[in-house]
């Protein structure tokens, strides 16, 4: 097994697992299988100190596969204590998203007049929360011009230009990268706008530039999103993810 | 001081256009048992309050509902509530949008007596849309922070499922996570608690700090067995996947829920209890 072998769905992993890098000792809160795949392979390897969940109200002892049994357990994250921590801060969270905007104002909750939407999504959830109290990453396994949107039709995730308009208020916003089935992307573009940071290999940005329904910040040479090292593979294959989950959630060679 | 009572009863106490708060949290610990009564009750324009799943789906299908106040509504393993999502496409039900940490302290300031509680969440995104009726706080002590001011989810009546209770009303949880019952059972003027099981006071099993609410806060007391079915109720019983994924398919289509809600929602608790068994052994 080499790391060229990697698939896609293995790729959106790293580049998961890479937004947590440098985070410490903080709560890595994930949602989606990729995103809780990167957050535990981070854990596993370059973020020791992350702590993980079971994907219920148990931080667990160790990094555990996906679906798995908690296992021995380190502490105790009732979703009531999850909400206090959102607003104590140590967290970094990667949400999905329905749709996204160039300043990474995203939308769960409703698609269409929300007073009497076309598509009634989740609600709200902890979006609002979550992006004004700290650091925010996406995970949108489809990259398409439905998801990224010139403007979103309801404000659930807070994005970087209102998060600037609220002063003070807005202190603790931070929208760190967007990783998709594509590429990574990020919000050093002008006054903050959506970036193009790299691409996945065998994407070429022109796909990228045409899946995104907004014009698409990029400096010159696009890089290529790293490959798995051959330990990064290993783990997800045999030790987080033996049932092969992320290839429902991701396809591609 | 004995407390309990009958589904039944509970629900012939309500009245339409109440506010009603349902605690559990998506598809996990949902007074199911109290909600099937509800929708035979024939009670309407009700406001629900709730970290919403098949309670409110089920509600909104009945037509008693005018009104949801939610941070979400989900099944959990299935994104999600089809009548919930038909209902609000058809404008059928209002929909008061929260964050998750908003809805928390909404009932936290109720809990507490409170207007309302001062927190971030919420700030920039569409919650503070024009029409939501929410303001924001200033800070008095300088540092020039606006807070969003979430009033008290002040409740008429809540409903909650638990474990176990004694037959006085003190409610206990055996899973990981008490969600937000206790804080339902504070926030209403009454409060009723469904349990697996109802004990003799002082029979309660496990360490103290598993009994989430007290009988100071609670009206009455039922037993239920399965009574939180089909959602998560552990550690006495998993969610019913096979189920929810049937109630799912059904509710997509008009004929299909007909036939659902007559074969297991037209009669009484018991009635309910014996069809789950049978559609179970039917798919064996």
């Amino acid at each position: 097994m080499t790391a060229g072998e990697a698939t896609r769905a293995e790729v959106c992993v790293v580049a998961c697992a890479e937004a947590w890098r440098g985070d410490g000792e903080i709560v890595a809160a994930a949602m989606g299988t990729c995103s809780v795949l990167g957050a535990r392979l981070a854990r596993l390897t370059f973020e020791p100190g992350l702590l993980t969940t079971d994907g219920g109200a148990l931080l667990t002892a160790e990094a555990v596969p996906l679906g798995a049994p908690a296992g021995d357990v380190e502490g105790w994250l009732p979703f009531r204590d999850h909400l206090w921590l959102v607003l104590n801060g140590r967290r970094h969270v990667m949400m999905g998203a329905s749709q996204i905007d160039r300043y990474g104002g995203t939308n769960i909750s409703a698609i269409g007049d929300p007073a009497r939407p076309a598509a009634q999504l989740l609600g709200m959830r902890g979006a609002p929360g979550n992006t004004v109290c700290g650091p925010t990453s996406y995970w949108i396994p489809r990259h398409s011009p439905r998801v990224f949107v010139p403007e979103v039709d309801v404000v659930s995730g807070v994005g970087g230009d209102r998060a600037a308009a609220l002063g003070p208020s807005g202190r603790f916003h931070e929208l760190r990268r967007v990783v998709t089935d594509l590429a990574v992307l990020d919000f050093g573009g002008p006054d903050g706008a959506m970036r193009l940071v790299s691409v996945h290999p065998g994407v070429e940005p022109d796909r990228v530039v045409a899946a995104t329904g907004f014009p698409l910040a990029a400096g010159g040479d696009v890089a290529v999103t790293r490959l798995p090292t051959a330990e990064e593979l290993r783990l997800i294959r045999d030790v987080l993810d033996p049932g092969a989950l992320r290839d429902r959630e991701v396809h591609g060679p | 001081m004995d407390k309990v009572t009958s589904v039944e009863e509970v629900v012939s106490s309500l009245e339409d256009g109440m506010t009603v708060g349902v605690g559990g949290w998506g598809s996990r610990r949902k007074p199911m048992a109290l909600v099937r009564a509800l929708c035979r009750s024939g009670l309407r324009d009700l406001t629900v309050v709730s970290c919403g799943g098949p309670d409110v789906g089920l509600l909104c299908a009945a037509g008693a509902v005018r009104r949801v106040v939610a941070p979400f509504v989900t099944l959990d393993s299935i994104p999600l509530e089809p009548h919930f999502r038909a209902a609000r496409q058809r404008g059928a039900v209002e929909l008061t949008e929260y964050d998750e940490g908003m809805f928390m302290f909404g009932l936290l300031a109720a809990a507490h007596r409170l207007p309302f509680l001062p927190t971030r969440a919420g700030l920039g995104s569409d919650v503070l849309r024009a029409g939501s009726g929410l303001a924001t706080v200033r800070s008095p002590y300088g540092e020039g922070e606006d807070l969003v001011a979430v009033p008290a989810l002040t409740l008429d009546v809540a409903l909650v499922h638990l474990d176990r209770a004694d037959t006085r009303g003190n409610g206990q949880y055996l899973g990981p996570d008490p969600y937000l019952d206790d804080l339902f059972v504070k926030a209403a003027a009454r409060a009723y608690v469904s349990a697996e099981q109802v004990v003799a006071p002082g029979a309660l099993p496990g360490p103290p700090q598993t009994l989430l609410v007290s009988r100071m806060h609670v009206t009455g007391v039922v037993e239920t067995p399965n009574g939180g079915h089909f959602t998560d109720c552990g550690p006495d019983r998993a969610r019913d996947e096979a189920f929810q994924r049937h109630y799912t398919s059904c509710a997509a289509d008009g004929r299909a829920w007909a036939g659902f809600a007559e074969r297991f929602l037209s009669g009484d608790e018991a009635a309910y209890q014996r069809e789950v068994r049978r559609w179970h052994e039917e798919g064996a």
